[in-house]
């Protein structure tokens, strides 16, 4: 089973919002952008009675911000060797990442009713060889980064421009290999290698802080040799500034310090609302509170 | 009886056909580069090195970084060769191995230098006995096993050329030629009879090729011929091969430098099993070595010839 293309892809790496745009306008554009992602969100988990909605929620802005206003990737042209290289390390936030990818205009949107449907190939966790935009298969946590430092250093070997951005959950730091790849990241000044943080505060069963701790965070990447900026992260603004302004001789970190189940007040910094599923009358209640 | 000399003079170390042909492809092929752990020196890239420093990216000591940096190489549209001693490339980056590369069909050549018991006396946490058994079970994921050293070089050229996710062990044990020279030295999938027989059938990989060949002459001293198959691709497994040994000679013994769980003798079990079932011997390491030279070891689980003749007599006794 494959995917139907979207309608309306517009061919070309840009992305759909020009850098010339006034920032309060690119600002306004991507909150109404996110908004559709987390209700596309809610829809595909209510109807497939799985998913994991808190982290779905909270990395909603970064990838908004991310696949409309940043990265140079073409929807009718997925492999195009020149496009920005973007890698979802927390797989299991795929239905974020499929309406995004979606609404982008990599498949139509229609598909995304197909969600966890025997043989779709929108899977619990996201494949590359069966869903364009995704670049890399991943699920188990901590294979996102390395496969990251991989691509930018073959940036670097090939003298190309273009840039790869790595998206991790923040539970996901306490796997030993994603501090093999910082390390080699640091050791290298991959400057053009960009590691965002979702940093919600809460893993599947408690917080961070209380399960392994993290803090103190920035330290820790500062100490690998990282450039690192901490910001909103359902800041469009802010988020846009961290993935553009330039670091030079340094890999980036933006922590993006957001909330898990962002955008529903009911789900919102709820430690079981890791993988829960709302019921018919919580999707409608979730539907009223994202306009 | 006592063994014939496998080790002459004249025998050959794998891994320095595995440097000389990368040397070769990366000079005529800009997207082939090593990945290696610490191990520029043990995965035999000096040479390489001094030629193309900036195409070896040496990650340190990091084995689960340095499969998924390979497969961003693949990613960045690069021919990355990574690089390891076999245990800590297959053990430490398993997941690695079966999601960012086999699940991800990233085209990585997996390099398992040194494996089996090639370590000897540094003992069972440098062997690689156990990847053949965790590997196969991985799919799209080819697992080759070159003999020597012509084998070695037909299968980095094939496995630069095939756009696969593989692994192939480079040994380090010196073995003589088992390649006949007329023929094409190594073909992807292609179990080759090296010695024709009809009593029973030696299925032998890697090292154990040349003692499946002496065994081969002391049991037709015994007036038993056995014919000689060198499974240098253990998957995906050449079939017809092994289904028409079982057929024609009516008894396998396997031979290889692993544990005797899951490796080419449990492939080609899983074959004759279906196809052609007929009385098996599956010779391989049984447990953790003791201290010992890999040559020991060799002998201490019945690795030489006089452990292959007894188990093809054995077998057709029956």
């Amino acid at each position: 089973m494959s995917l139907s293309p979207a309608i309306t892809a517009k061919a070309g790496l840009a992305p759909p919002l020009p850098t010339t745009i006034g920032a309060d306008e690119r600002a306004q554009s991507l909150k109404a952008q996110a908004t559709l992602i987390r209700r596309s969100v809610v829809e595909m988990i209510g109807r497939a009675g799985l998913g994991h909605i808190g982290g779905d929620f909270s990395v909603s802005d970064i990838l908004t911000t991310l696949f409309f206003s940043v990265l140079r990737v073409d929807p009718t042209a997925p492999n195009s060797p020149l496009r920005d290289r973007f890698i979802l390390s927390k797989g299991h936030c795929a239905a974020a990442l499929y309406s995004t990818l979606a609404m982008r205009g990599f498949f139509a949107v229609a598909e995304l009713k197909t969600f966890l449907a025997p043989l779709s190939p929108l899977n619990g966790h996201p494949n590359r060889r069966k869903t364009p935009g995704v670049e890399a298969n991943t699920g188990p946590l901590g294979h996102g980064l390395p496969i990251g430092v991989g691509a930018a250093i073959g940036a670097k070997l090939a003298k190309a421009d273009w840039r790869t951005f790595v998206v991790l959950g923040d539970g996901e730091l306490q796997e030993g290999s994603n501090w093999e790849a910082a390390m080699c990241a640091g050791h290298r000044g991959l400057d053009n290698l960009v590691a965002v943080i979702d940093r919600n505060r809460l893993q599947q069963g408690a917080r961070t802080e209380d399960t392994n701790r993290l803090e103190p965070l920035g330290d820790r990447w500062r100490a690998f040799g990282w450039d690192v900026v901490t910001c909103d992260g359902h800041d469009h603004a802010a988020l846009y500034e961290a993935f553009t302004a330039a670091h030079p001789g340094k890999p980036r970190c933006v922590i993006a310090n957001t909330i898990k189940g962002k955008g529903v007040s009911f789900i919102e910094d709820r430690v079981e609302w890791h993988h829960k599923v709302p019921t018919a009358e919580q999707v409608e209640l979730a539907f009223k509170e994202l306009v | 009886m006592t063994a014939p000399a496998l080790t002459p003079a004249s025998a050959f170390d794998c891994r320095v056909a595995f440097a000389e042909t990368l040397i070769e492809l990366a000079k005529v092929d800009e997207r082939i580069v090593a990945v290696c752990n610490d191990s520029v020196g043990s995965s035999n890239l000096v040479g390489f090195q001094k030629l193309f420093p900036e195409r070896v990216v040496n990650v340190g000591i990091a084995e689960q970084n340095m499969v998924g940096v390979a497969a961003g190489l693949a990613n960045a549209g690069f021919i990355p060769f990574a690089c390891g001693a076999g245990p800590f490339l297959t053990g430490r980056a398993l997941e690695q191995i079966k999601v960012d590369v086999a699940y991800n069909g990233y085209p990585v050549v997996l390099c398992g230098m040194s494996p089996g018991m090639a370590y000897g006396e540094l003992g069972p946490t440098h062997h690689s006995i156990e990847d053949l058994s965790w590997l196969r079970a991985i799919d799209g994921l080819a697992v080759v096993v070159p003999a020597d050293p012509a084998q070695t070089t037909a299968a980095v050229r094939w496995a630069a050329a095939s756009a696969t996710p593989c692994y192939i062990r480079v040994g380090r044990t010196k073995v003589p030629a088992v390649t006949p020279e007329r023929a094409a030295a190594f073909a992807f999938g292609r179990a080759d009879v090296l010695r024709q027989g009809a009593d029973v059938s030696l299925a032998a990989t890697g090292a154990m090729v040349s003692r499946a060949l002496a065994a081969a002459d002391a049991l037709a001293e015994r007036g038993c011929s056995a014919r000689v198959i060198n499974v240098s691709t253990i998957k995906p497994l050449d079939e017809a091969t092994i289904i028409a040994a079982a057929r024609e000679t009516g008894a396998i013994v396997t031979i290889e430098e692993a544990a005797i769980e899951g490796g080419l003798g449990a492939a080609i079990a899983e074959v004759v099993v279906r196809n052609a079932p007929v009385p098996m011997r599956i010779l391989g390491v049984t447990g953790f070595a003791p201290t010992g030279t890999a040559q020991y070891l060799f002998d201490y689980f019945g690795l030489n010839c006089d452990g292959i003749v007894a188990a093809a007599l054995d077998l057709k006794k029956r």
